[in-house]
């Protein structure tokens, strides 16, 4: 096809897909002169240039509609009908533009009703129609005779009525006709490019930033420190030449709207409704090719509100609701996701219905169903083929082919939420990446393979070990971890690929990546964590992409080919046990979105007494485990109080200097554990696990307490167990700790309470003092009350001010601005790394590496030392 | 080792003519097979191969060749022999399928031949049948028989297989 032919086309369909949302803002809004405007000069355009190719048909017909909308601006009254006609007549001219595309040449035929119609709805004013065009275009449009004498260089140009001839020069005449157009709008300052030099250009800075990583990998490994700045430096252009890259496939998500008020509009005027389309953050940009992907399902998504979701208008009455619907479409940008809501006022899922047709088709059994949530059975609309019984689809009014939308967001890596209320309403949230080309993702090792799995998905990360903190519990060789007062199911990541093959020995050593895929949360047991590493998503082969469990593969700084672990594909083989396993079918539907959670989070405390009445306190999260131990079986050597406790001897501690060691009966003893190294803290009584939101009041002058503070009402002392654990093991303190840290104040801050009751205990443990703030306004006023503080432990992303803002605020004040800060990161981006660079960050430690952040405390605050 | 087609194109003909046809040979288990050098792109050694948990027994795994990752695919397995008991080097020759990269792993690769239609056959009718679907026919080489390796049948195996 002709090359000029299909930049028309192109050009042309873009033009016609703003024309549709226009058109409808017109009709709301008749008497809005600008968007009229808008419509003429796009309609006038696509006559000029369908003169301009010898397209007679397409340009009678685009003359006929210009000549209405004429007549509309001259202040003629807009009618719906004549709407519809335009509409209608659009409608023709894409017809004939598809079969210009599928032909090059006009399609025979005749358009006589569509411009009769369109005449005689314009004369019924009273300017005739060529006048019409006349008064309201200031001048007429240019004809190919103007074009061509607006461009002199050109009279030996082919005659107006053959088809063109030489690509060049028509190229060139077009340019004259440009030129006219773009002496009316503004000069835009765009090219064209095609896709396809963008895709190459995305391929090759892929393989930069591949060989940047491998040099990066090369370096860490050498002492020679020459590299080291024009590697940085290699990094950093290489970090902003990809973000360029990738803006440049970035588009608009509201391309993918453009069609969506014409449908709304249709299906309105066909099903006797009234709806309001709202679209709220159409300018959010996403990858093209992810919008492309996504394009069809909200297109069916926003169908199915308009058809099944909003009632008709007495309906709506009756229910006591304003008469018109409305159907929102919202997208934001949310961290390395993009969220878009599609919702409506409609009348909601009728769950009992669904639950009804779930038995009724034998999706699950009754049981199960009549202890399912309501979130939970709404997922059963993106059940395949649940929606072909007429009377669901009738009844709960959702998904024809929701399961097709759900595969299809699968596909990229996207999910799908629904939350919907009996009459009130439904809302579908999707999350989606924003690209696909370029991911975070963790490496993770099981039986020595190394695996990425998509930083996206990872939540949190869980050292499990027999006897520690957290530890993986069996239910009938099913395995569960308690996390939090919840029970998540677990999936080893080496028996999912089958790595156990001769393999023998305990499968619940490692670490846990608490994973979520829409509003399931799981465990994926790996045996180690390495870091986090952008990675470039090279597909699977054909031959292997009917593994579910691989995205696809990446080539890693190292120069190895590691498989992308695909958090869909695993979570699906959770959730086969969904439906058979009622246990685990809870957490789908109760668990608060992890924003919420965050808010809400509480410190989960063991409550007990030592030496008195009064209450003492410990995080939970730093206790092992609780035992009541035989008091006979307890021994003391050389002064030492010991306990032969699985197979080692573990040391017994009292928790307060009063409290009476029993020598019969059963004895109640709090376990800590680091590493191999256990201690016993002896109390009297264990009293309660509570969860509570607790401030403390910290405490200077008494080094076996961090503070008080008011558990379930009444004051307890929070216990430092950093205290008692060198009681146990001289050394305990010694390992990786320098002999200066013992002197030094951490001000560790971090918004999630969770983090802040981990490494708290880490950090005192290692000998220093800890200060803790929740926020970086806490933060700020530690320092405002001029506390002293030797080195800064901040979270980077915390809601409101960033640990960025923190330190940027820290590094302006004198007095602060050379102090150390060590950033602690869940996610680690090039942009990100920059940035620290740029504010003097000492190091970067992501959250859960606990000896990671001993050691690089142990490393600021020398630096700090000699700086004073 | 590169035996790229112009390389091969500087090596002395033996005969000329349309119906002739280059081949790389390759050998596994002592058979020796030839490979259209039409769609052989390079022979490389393997260094490190990613296995792929899950995978077509076909299939050991994927690796890194000069930044692209290729499936490596074992030729032995293909042919329903056991894998090859002695350890060492690993010899691949890099095909293209269906805008794909694959490296067929074999034992050893030879040179590159020019042979006529002249002394090409039909599969014998008695041929293992897993190895007749994978054969194009052979040709009598003096000392030697070269079994014309048909290089998408070699590749299709697994989910096409299935489907087909």
């Amino acid at each position: 096809m002709d090359e000029l032919l299909r930049e028309f086309l192109t050009e042309t369909s873009e033009h016609l897909d703003v024309v549709d949302i226009e058109l409808v803002r017109f009709e709301q809004d008749p008497n809005n002169t600008t968007i009229l405007q808008n419509i003429f000069r796009l309609v006038h355009t696509i006559k000029g240039t369908c003169g301009f190719l010898g397209l007679p048909r397409l340009e009678t017909l685009a003359h006929a509609a210009e000549s209405l909308m004429g007549k509309f601006r001259d202040g003629m009254p807009v009618t719906s009908d004549a709407v519809s006609l335009i509409l209608a007549t659009i409608d023709r001219i894409k017809l004939i533009l598809g079969e210009l595309e599928r032909t090059a040449a006009e399609p025979p035929g005749l358009d006589e009703d569509l411009i009769e119609g369109l005449e005689r709805l314009g004369s019924t004013g009273e300017v005739d129609i060529r006048a019409a065009n006349d008064a309201s275009g200031g001048r007429p449009a240019p004809s190919p005779e103007d074009a061509r004498r607006d461009a002199p260089a050109h009279d030996e140009m082919a005659s107006p009525d053959g088809p063109p001839q030489s690509p060049a020069r028509e190229d060139e005449a077009r340019r004259a006709v440009a030129e006219v157009e773009e002496a009316r709008a503004p000069r835009v300052q765009t090219i064209r490019v095609t896709v396809n030099t963008l895709e190459h250009l995305m391929t090759m800075v892929s393989e930069l930033v591949l060989t940047r990583n491998q040099l990066l990998e090369i370096a860490r490994r050498q002492d020679d420190t020459a590299f080291k700045v024009p590697l940085q430096r290699l990094s950093h252009v290489t970090a902003e030449l990809q973000e360029g890259v990738m803006k440049t496939r970035m588009q608009p998500i509201g391309s993918a709207w453009q069609k969506l008020p014409r449908v709304v509009r249709g299906l309105a005027t066909e099903l006797g409704k009234q709806i309001d389309l709202v679209m709220q953050g159409a300018e959010t940009e996403l990858d093209r090719q992810v919008l492309e992907i996504i394009k069809d399902p909200l297109t069916h998504m926003v169908r199915n509100s308009a058809d099944h979701g909003i009632e008709s208008p007495a309906e709506r009455v009756a229910r006591g609701k304003p008469e018109r619907g409305t159907i929102r479409l919202g997208a934001y940008h949310e961290g390395g996701t993009i969220t878009i809501e599609v919702s409506d006022d409609g009348r909601g899922l009728d769950y009992r219905r669904i639950r009804r047709t779930v038995i009724e088709r034998g999706l699950a059994a009754e049981i199960d169903v009549d202890r399912m949530s309501d979130a939970q059975v709404a997922k059963f609309i993106f059940h395949p083929g649940f929606t072909t019984t007429s009377s669901v689809t009738a009844v709960s009014g959702r998904g024809v082919g929701m399961d097709v939308v759900k595969s299809n967001l699968e596909l990229i890596g996207g999910t799908i939420d629904i939350h919907s209320e009996f009459g009130r309403g439904t809302t579908f949230t999707i999350k989606i990446p924003l690209t696909l080309a370029i991911i975070a993702a963790l490496i993770v090792s099981a039986r020595g393979q190394r695996f990425a799995i998509p930083q996206v998905a990872v939540l949190e990360l869980v050292r499990v070990r027999p006897g520690s903190d957290h530890e993986i519990e069996h239910i009938d060789d099913t395995p569960v971890l308690r996390l939090r007062d919840r029970l998540l199911p677990v999936v080893p990541l080496a028996a999912l690929l089958q790595l156990d093959v001769g393999h023998q020995g305990a499968n619940d050593d490692g670490f846990i990546v608490i994973t979520q895929v829409g509003r399931q949360r799981f465990g994926i047991l790996v045996d180690g964590v390495f870091h986090t590493e952008e990675i470039v998503v090279k597909p699977m082969s054909r031959r292997l992409r009917h593994l579910s469990l691989f995205s696809g593969n990446t080539i890693l700084g190292d120069g190895a080919v590691v498989l992308i672990i695909d958090p869909n594909g695993v979570s699906r083989t959770v959730g086969v046990s969904v439906g058979e396993r009622a246990m685990f079918t809870d957490e789908v539907a109760e668990a608060p979105a992890p924003e919420e959670e965050e808010e809400k989070e509480a410190v989960t405390l063991l409550v007990f007494r030592a030496g008195g009445d009064g209450l003492k306190a410990v995080p939970l999260s730093v206790v092992t485990r609780l035992e009541e131990v035989d008091a006979s079986k307890i021994e003391r050597v050389g002064g030492r109080i010991l306990l032969q406790y699985r197979g080692r001897l573990m040391p017994l501690v009292p928790a307060d200097p009063a409290v009476r060691v029993r020598t019969e009966g059963a004895q109640p003893i709090v376990v800590f554990s680091d590493g191999d190294r256990a201690l016993g803290l002896m109390v009297d009584e264990i009293v309660d696990i509570v969860e509570e939101h607790i401030v403390i009041d910290l405490v200077t002058d008494r080094p076996e307490v961090v503070g008080s503070a008011i558990v379930r009402g009444r004051a307890a002392e929070i216990v430092n167990v950093a205290h008692f654990l060198p009681l146990g093991h001289e050394d305990w303190l010694n390992r990786g700790s320098p002999p200066s840290a013992a002197a030094r104040t951490v001000l560790l801050v971090d918004d999630s309470a969770f983090f802040r009751s981990l490494l708290g205990p880490v950090l005192k443990a290692a000998g220093y003092r800890v200060a803790i703030a929740n926020d970086a306004d806490e933060a700020l006023a530690i320092f405002a009350a001029g506390r002293k503080v030797d080195v800064v432990v901040t979270d980077i992303e915390m809601p409101g001010k960033s640990g960025f803002d923190l330190i940027e605020a820290l590094r302006v004040e004198p007095a602060t601005a050379d102090i150390p800060v060590i950033a602690l990161s869940s996610y680690v981006s090039q942009s990100i790394v920059e940035r620290a660079r740029r504010l003097g960050v000492a190091d970067f430690v992501a959250k859960f590496d606990r000896s990671g952040l001993i050691a690089a405390l142990a490393e600021a605050c020398p630096s700090y030392g000699e700086a004073a | 080792m590169t035996a790229t087609s112009s390389e091969a194109g500087r090596r002395p003909t033996a005969v000329a003519g349309d119906e002739n046809c280059q081949y790389v040979t390759v050998t596994v288990g002592g058979q020796r097979f030839g490979l259209p050098i039409a769609q052989v792109h390079d022979v490389f050694i393997v260094h490190a191969i990613t296995r792929v948990p899950l995978a077509p027994l076909e299939i050991k795994g994927l690796l890194n060749l000069r930044g692209r990752v290729v499936t490596a695919v074992c030729l032995r397995t293909r042919l329903g022999m056991p894998d090859r008991a002695e350890e060492g080097e690993v010899t691949a020759v890099g095909l293209e399928s269906a805008g794909e990269s694959y490296g067929l792993l074999v034992d050893s690769v030879g040179e590159v031949l020019q042979l006529g239609q002249d002394s090409r056959e039909p599969n014998p009718v008695h041929l293992n049948p897993r190895w007749a679907g994978l054969s194009r026919g052979v040709h009598r080489l003096d000392d030697q028989l070269l079994i014309v390796l048909d290089v998408d049948a070699v590749l299709a195996f697994g989910v096409d297989a299935r489907a087909a």
